[in-house]
């Protein structure tokens, strides 16, 4: 099978896993106990409320015509309108992008930056001291949960030394300086927990390829063991560690959406806490799906990327 | 100290007639030392889970006069905002996240070895089910809880049913991939060539064969229903807020830190300890249970 073919299948793969997707997102709003409209309009509405969402949203017609006019709708693009915010879903989720997208990015770059090395380390010194307290280290990381480890940094660095600000967060357009400075706690509050997992890979796919005969053979030749590790070991080892890397980048955006609430940052996470507190369901649906979107791709590019990045690897 | 041979034998025969009585995995799994302190902080949480009416007084009586007191004689933890007891709500609070994690192991084990058993056994289901389980796994765990916490409201069934459906497809995954195999040997063929029934093969040949790796990803779901439920009650979607639950507590404490710091500390002690305690069992009981998924893969699970 040609590399061309196996691209198009995958993207074909993706096609029904969407639709899953997509209906899941639409059977949110049924799911609820009652008339859907009315649960959204809340306890105090009117008659006239209940009518107006009723007829808005397309209530009153039958289910499957429903759903297909909500595939139809998801093909264009469309989101629907928020009803609480009374704006469109998609605009709503751009006005909160940015502060969550920059958020994912800082925390992921922390994460590879800590763990990738830490594992490497570990990995080259095997059973030394540094490696067992690195893997004690990460065994504590993956235990903490990301929420957890933000208050704790609030109450630290926030509280008790002040160095950062408590809560907020400084959109760009104000200046760079001040967006980085209110991103570092929740960044490595985030990023940290997934660097210690991303530790424990990059070791253990680092002790695997440094049991392989190539590296024997390396060895044996009399190349310098600096050469051995970093030349042909480490290019070796980092192909699944990659993988993760693309893997974390989507598990830290969903992590974003709750350290965000630590923090009091205006991002997707505080926009669908929101939405579901006050029963907004397109909100809901919409940040939903584009978050389910994002994760889809990623995925997919991560199984690509290992075409370019291991030439081994067959297309099946 | 010195042994003669004959009392050395003497001495090791009971020790032998022991070690039959006790399963061979729990004498493997129980050698480690930090599977042991795991195995160690697990029975703690379970035991202060159980005995919570006993050893805590009320978790909901509000002693208004002593508003955020720090932790002293009157009360271990301090209290909160409205004067409760911040070790009472702890305490609870551990017995929540038990019965949460077992009701979310054994929601997700039962729809998701449904769900595997017939893909893996049945090939033409095999696709259809698959899809939708893939489908759910498509979206991030904490995103697809809050999704469906938004339409089935607040309430401890509601967060087991969230995280149960969050976790099902992980199962099912792990089912389908043992049944596959499973299936194949040569034991399957030869009852079924005898005339078993599928449910006699299914239930008597294929269930017993895949239970172990199913075993150590419950062990890996319920950590992570404690988490999730922890991280829904901390966003104000999850269990109500009157319910004692270490989210809930976190999520007052958040507002009240620089009064009240031994809000967020106690409670989050406990999540720490509790899921160092499974991650350190589970670790255990993956390299005895089924050697073949040590480290990469393992880990591999856990970030999915």
């Amino acid at each position: 099978m040609s590399i061309k073919t196996y691209v198009l299948r995958r993207l074909l793969a993706l096609i029904p896993v969407a639709i899953v997707v997509a209906t899941v997102a639409f059977v949110l709003i049924h799911l609820a106990p009652g008339d859907p409209a009315s649960v959204i309009a809340g306890p105090d509405a009117s008659p006239e409320d209940i009518a107006r969402i009723t007829q808005q949203m397309g209530l009153d017609r039958p289910l499957p015509v429903q759903l297909v006019s909500w595939y139809g709708r998801l093909l264009q693009g469309d989101l629907g309108r928020s009803i609480f915010l009374r704006k469109p879903v998609f605009d709503a989720i751009l006005d909160r992008l940015e502060p969550t997208l920059l958020l994912t990015i800082a925390a992921t770059i922390i994460a590879v930056l800590i763990g990738v090395p830490a594992g490497v380390v570990s990995a080259r010194y095997h059973n030394s001291f540094a490696d067992q307290a690195f893997m004690v280290v990460a065994l504590v990381g993956i235990s903490v949960p990301n929420f957890l480890l933000g208050l704790l940094f609030v109450l630290f660095f926030g509280v008790w030394l002040g160095w950062f600000p408590v809560a907020g967060y400084s959109p760009l357009e104000y200046g760079w300086l001040g967006t980085l400075r209110s991103l570092v706690m929740p960044a490595f509050a985030l990023g940290l927990v997934q660097s210690a997992l991303i530790a424990r890979i990059a070791r253990s796919s680092m002790l695997d390829v440094l049991r392989e005969q190539y590296i024997t053979a390396g060895r044996a030749k009399g190349l310098g063991e600096r050469a051995v590790i970093y030349k042909h070991a480490l290019r070796n080892a980092l192909i699944p560690t990659v993988t993760i890397i693309g893997i974390s980048f989507a598990i830290l955006l969903s992590g974003a959406v709750v350290v965000e609430t630590v923090f009091n940052i205006p991002g997707l996470g505080r926009l669908v806490v929101s939405a579901v507190l006050r029963r907004d369901y397109p909100v809901v649906q919409g940040v939903v799906l584009c978050v389910a979107g994002v994760y889809m791709l990623i995925n997919l590019a991560v199984d690509l990327s290992y075409l370019v990045i291991d030439p081994r690897v067959k297309y099946q | 100290m010195a042994v003669s041979p004959a009392s050395e034998a003497l001495a090791l025969e009971p020790a032998r007639a022991g070690s039959r009585r006790i399963p061979l995995w729990l004498t493997q799994l129980t050698r480690r030392r930090i599977t042991l302190i795991g195995l160690v902080i697990m029975v703690i949480t379970l035991t202060v889970g159980v005995l919570a009416p006993v050893i805590a007084g009320s978790p909901t009586h509000m002693d208004v006069k002593s508003r955020l007191s720090k932790p002293g004689a009157a009360h271990w933890f301090g209290t909160d905002d409205v004067g409760r007891d911040v070790y009472s709500r702890v305490v609870y609070g551990a017995r929540l996240s038990l019965m949460v994690g077992s009701a979310v192991v054994l929601f997700s084990f039962v729809f998701g070895m449904t769900a595997g058993l017939v893909a893996g056994y049945y090939r033409a289901l095999d696709n259809p089910v698959m899809r939708v389980m893939d489908g759910l796994m498509a979206f991030p765990a904490i995103i697809l809880a809050i999704a469906l916490m938004a339409s089935l409201g607040p309430s401890v069934t509601n967060v087991i049913v969230a995280i149960g459906v969050v976790y099902t497809p992980r199962v099912a995954r792990v089912v389908r991939g043992s049944v596959l195999v499973v299936r194949e040997t040569s034991y399957v063929e030869a009852a079924r060539a005898l005339g078993a029934s599928d449910l006699a093969l299914v239930g008597r040949h294929i269930v017993p064969n895949c239970l172990s790796p199913v075993i150590v990803q419950g062990s890996f779901v319920f950590a992570a229903a404690v988490l999730t439920e922890a991280a829904l009650s901390f966003l104000g979607v999850g269990v109500p807020p009157y319910v004692p639950s270490w989210g809930n507590i976190l999520s007052e404490g958040r507002l009240y830190i620089q009064q009240a710091p031994w809000l967020v500390l106690y409670p989050g002690a406990a999540i720490m300890l509790t899921i160092l305690g499974l991650n350190l069992f589970g670790d255990g009981l993956r390299d005895v249970l089924d050697p073949k998924i040590r480290g990469l893969q393992g880990d591999r699970q856990r970030a999915a």
